[in-house]
C-alpha cells in the first residue's frame, strides 16, 4: 500500500492524495461475495480504466464508489476526506457524477433539457421563486458553451430532442452533463457497449478531451484495445478484490487478460499503484 | 461547403424555418462549424415527408388544429345554422365538462398512464359537494372544497395503487372505476339532487357570461380555460412539468437524473384528482342537478379528448392545449351532426376513425425519429 497516504502535511513524501480512494471494500449478497476486500484509488487528473471477467465484482465496486450500493464494510476517502453514499445522488452533490451504458437520456426532451434534468435552474428574481418558472434560455445558452468547451461542435441546437441524434450524440449528451456537474469525478460505465465503430471513437476522443481539462475519469469497458487506447492506469479486478495496476505501456494486451484470469500473478513492483506523473 | 453553407443562408430567409430548427429538421451547424459533416448533409437530404413527420413531431397539436378548423368548415358549409354566435357559444358550453376531464387525464397519460376512473371521481365530487349543502347543512363554499377534497384524495388513492402497490395504471382506475362509482350510489341512496336543492354556491359555473357578437358562454368555461391556462404554464415553465414529461418519457433516465420518479407520479394523480374534483363543480354547473348516474362515459370521453389531441399514450410527448383541441372536436362533431339533423350514429363513426387515424399518426410520428 504504497499509494495511500492521505497524511502529506509531514513534507517529505512526494505522494499525491488520491481524488477517489476505496480501502477494503466488501459487499456480499447473501451468500455470493462481490467485493472481497477491494482496493481502489483514482489520481488527479488521470483516465483509470476498471477492468475484469463477468463476475469479479467490477460493477460492484463502480456502484459503491457512485452511492448505487452501500458497502458492507471498507472505508472510502473524496479528497482524503471518508464519505459513505447512500443513494447516487449523494455521490452526485459531492462532484462523482456517472454516465451509464444504457444511453441514460430522456429521447423526447431536448439537449438542454436533459442535461438540467433533476437540477434545473430558475429564473431570478420573482418570476423564478414566485412562479418557479425555468431559465430555459440561460439553460440552452450553458449546454452550449459546455459542449463547445468539450469539443462536440455538431451539436448545435439545443432545443432539439435527443431522440433525433445518433447513439454516439446522445452518449455525448450524456458526457456533457457528467463534465458539466462533475467537479470530482467522472464514472463512464461501458460508456461505448452500444456504439458503433466511429461513434465509439467520439466518445473516446470526449473523454480525451475529459482528460486535458484535468478532470479524472473511471472507465470500465471490456473492450481491451480501447482501454489500451484513452487509459493512463488500468484497475484489474479479480475475484472481488484489486488483482493488479499496470500501465498500457507496462503490459500487453494478452497479458492482461491473463491476470484477468489469474493465470498470470504481477508482482509489486512491476505495478503502478501511485500516480502516473 | 460553400454551397451548402449559400443554401443554408438562403433557406434561413423562409418563414417556417424556425419552425423546422425547433423540430431538428435543420441545424445551423453549417454556418457555424469549419469542417464537413456527414450528418448534416443527411438531413439535408430528407424528403418532404420527413420533414413534415419532423414539424409533427415538434407540433403535436397541429394536425388536430387543422382537423379542428375543418369540422368546423364542413358543418358550416353544411348548415348555416352551425355557425350561428348562439350555436358556437353552446358547443363550449357542452365541451366544458369533458374538457376539464381530459386536462386531468393528459396529466396522467403524459406520465404514460391512464385513468379510467376520472369520471366517476368527478360524480363523486359532485354528489359530496350536493349532498353536504343539501343533507348535512354545511355552507356552500366549504362544502365545493370538501367535494373537491375528496377528488383529490381519490386521485392520492389511485396514485398510491400505482407507486407503492405497483400495479399498472389501467388496473388500478378500472378497480377505482367500480369501487367510486358504487361509492357515489351508495352515498347518494340512488336519488338526484335537483335544481332547487342546490346550494347557490354549486350553481355558479352555470351562470352565462355574454361575450360581444352574441357568444354566450358560463363561468364554468372561464374555469376550464383558467386551468388550461395554469397547466400549460406549469408544464412548460415549471421544474415540475419538466419532470412529468421525463417520467413518462423514460423513467429510468428519470431515475439517473436523480428525480424521485414515485413521488412526481404521486403528485400526478392526486393534482388530477382535484381537477376531476373541479370537473364535478363545473358538471353540477352544466346539468344543473348533481346526479349519480350522470357521466357514464365521461372517462372515454377524456381519454379520446386526449388521443385526438395528439398527446401520446406511451407517455412524455403531447401538450395540455391538444387536449382542448380534442375535446372540441368532439363536441364540434356531436353538434355539428345534431344541428345538421344528421343521424347521431355518424358521430360514433367519426370519432371512432379520428382515435385510430390520432393513433396512427403518433405511431408513424415517434417511429421514424426514433
Amino acid at each position: 500500500m504504497t499509494e495511500t497516504t492521505t497524511t502529506t502535511t509531514g513534507g517529505g513524501t512526494s505522494t499525491v492524495q488520491p481524488v477517489l480512494e476505496g480501502r477494503g471494500l466488501v459487499k456480499t449478497y447473501g451468500r455470493v461475495v462481490a467485493l472481497d476486500g477491494a482496493d481502489f484509488a483514482l489520481y488527479p487528473g488521470e483516465v483509470l480504466a476498471v477492468i475484469g471477467d463477468n463476475g469479479a465484482g467490477k460493477s460492484t465496486l463502480i456502484k459503491a464508489l457512485s452511492g448505487a450500493e452501500i458497502p458492507d464494510t471498507g472505508d472510502m476517502f473524496l479528497d482524503g476526506q471518508p464519505v459513505s453514499f447512500k443513494r447516487p445522488t449523494e455521490a452526485r452533490a459531492m462532484g462523482i457524477e456517472t454516465v451509464y451504458q444504457t444511453l441514460a437520456v430522456a429521447p423526447a426532451l431536448d439537449i438542454a433539457t436533459n442535461m438540467y434534468l433533476g437540477r434545473e435552474v430558475r429564473k431570478p428574481g420573482p418570476l423564478g421563486s414566485v412562479f418557479r418558472m425555468l431559465d430555459g434560455a440561460g439553460m440552452r445558452k450553458s449546454a452550449k458553451a459546455q459542449m463547445t468547451e468539450l469539443g462536440i461542435g455538431t451539436l448545435q441546437n439545443m432545443a432539439q430532442a435527443v431522440e433525433t441524434l445518433s447513439g454516439g450524440q446522445r452518449q455525448a449528451v450524456s458526457v456533457a452533463r457528467a463534465a458539466a456537474f462533475g467537479s470530482k469525478v467522472i464514472i463512464l460505465d461501458e460508456p461505448t457497449a452500444a456504439l458503433g465503430v466511429r461513434e465509439s471513437a467520439q466518445v473516446l476522443r470526449l473523454i480525451q478531451n475529459l482528460r486535458e481539462r484535468g478532470m479524472p475519469v473511471i472507465l470500465i469497458s471490456h473492450n481491451m484495445p480501447q482501454v489500451f487506447e484513452v487509459a493512463d492506469r488500468i484497475h484489474v479486478q479479480r475475484l472481488g478484490k484489486r488483482a493488479a495496476v499496470i500501465t498500457p505501456k507496462s503490459v500487453s494486451i494478452t497479458d492482461v487478460v491473463a491476470i484477468m484470469t489469474g493465470a498470470l500473478q504481477v508482482p509489486a513492483e512491476d505495478q503502478m499503484l501511485g500516480p502516473v506523473r | 461547403m460553400t454551397y451548402l453553407t449559400e443554401r443554408s443562408a438562403s433557406r434561413r430567409r423562409v418563414w417556417f424555418y424556425p419552425l423546422l430548427r425547433k423540430a431538428g429538421v435543420v441545424t445551423d451547424a453549417t454556418a457555424t462549424t469549419a469542417g464537413y459533416d456527414a450528418a448534416e448533409e443527411f438531413l439535408d437530404r430528407q424528403s418532404p415527408i420527413q420533414r413534415l413527420q419532423g414539424i409533427l413531431h415538434a407540433y403535436p397539436w397541429l394536425s388536430p388544429a387543422v382537423v379542428l378548423v375543418v369540422a368546423l368548415i364542413i358543418f358550416s358549409s353544411i348548415t348555416s345554422l352551425f355557425a350561428q354566435p348562439g350555436n358556437l357559444g353552446t358547443i363550449t358550453q357542452q365541451t366544458a365538462v369533458t374538457a376539464t376531464l381530459a386536462l386531468g387525464q393528459t396529466l396522467i397519460i403524459l406520465t404514460a398512464g391512464i385513468d379510467l376512473s376520472c369520471g366517476a371521481v368527478m360524480v363523486f365530487s359532485s354528489m359530496v359537494m350536493a349532498k353536504m349543502a343539501f343533507d348535512q347543512g354545511v355552507a356552500g363554499l366549504p362544502a365545493l372544497f370538501l367535494g373537491i377534497v375528496v377528488g383529490g384524495l381519490a386521485g392520492l388513492i389511485n396514485g398510491l395503487l400505482v407507486t407503492r402497490v405497483n400495479l399498472p395504471p389501467f388496473i388500478v382506475t378500472l378497480g377505482t372505476l367500480g369501487i367510486f362509482t358504487s361509492l357515489t350510489l351508495l352515498y347518494a341512496t340512488g336519488r338526484t339532487v335537483r335544481n332547487r336543492e342546490l346550494a347557490d354556491e354549486l350553481k355558479w359555473l352555470g351562470k352565462p357570461v355574454l361575450l360581444p357578437g352574441g357568444f354566450t358562454i358560463t363561468y364554468g368555461v372561464l374555469v376550464m380555460i383558467a386551468l388550461y391556462l395554469v397547466f400549460a404554464y406549469v408544464l412548460r415553465y415549471t421544474a415540475w412539468g419538466t419532470h412529468v414529461y421525463a417520467v413518462g418519457d423514460d423513467p429510468d433516465a428519470a431515475r439517473l437524473a436523480g428525480i424521485q420518479v414515485n413521488r412526481v407520479l404521486l403528485s400526478v394523480y392526486a393534482t388530477a384528482g382535484v381537477i376531476f374534483g373541479i370537473a364535478g363543480w363545473v358538471l353540477i354547473g352544466r346539468v344543473n342537478a348533481a346526479s349519480p348516474n350522470s357521466g357514464i362515459d365521461a372517462n372515454l370521453d377524456s381519454i379520446t379528448a386526449v388521443v385526438i389531441g395528439g398527446t401520446s399514450l406511451f407517455g412524455g410527448r403531447g401538450r395540455v392545449f391538444g387536449s382542448l383541441i380534442g375535446a372540441l372536436i368532439v363536441g364540434v362533431v356531436d353538434n355539428g351532426l345534431s344541428v345538421a339533423g344528421l343521424d347521431e350514429a355518424y358521430k360514433r363513426l367519426a370519432i371512432g376513425t379520428l382515435i385510430i387515424v390520432a393513433v396512427t399518426a403518433d405511431q408513424w410520428i415517434r417511429r421514424a425519429r426514433a
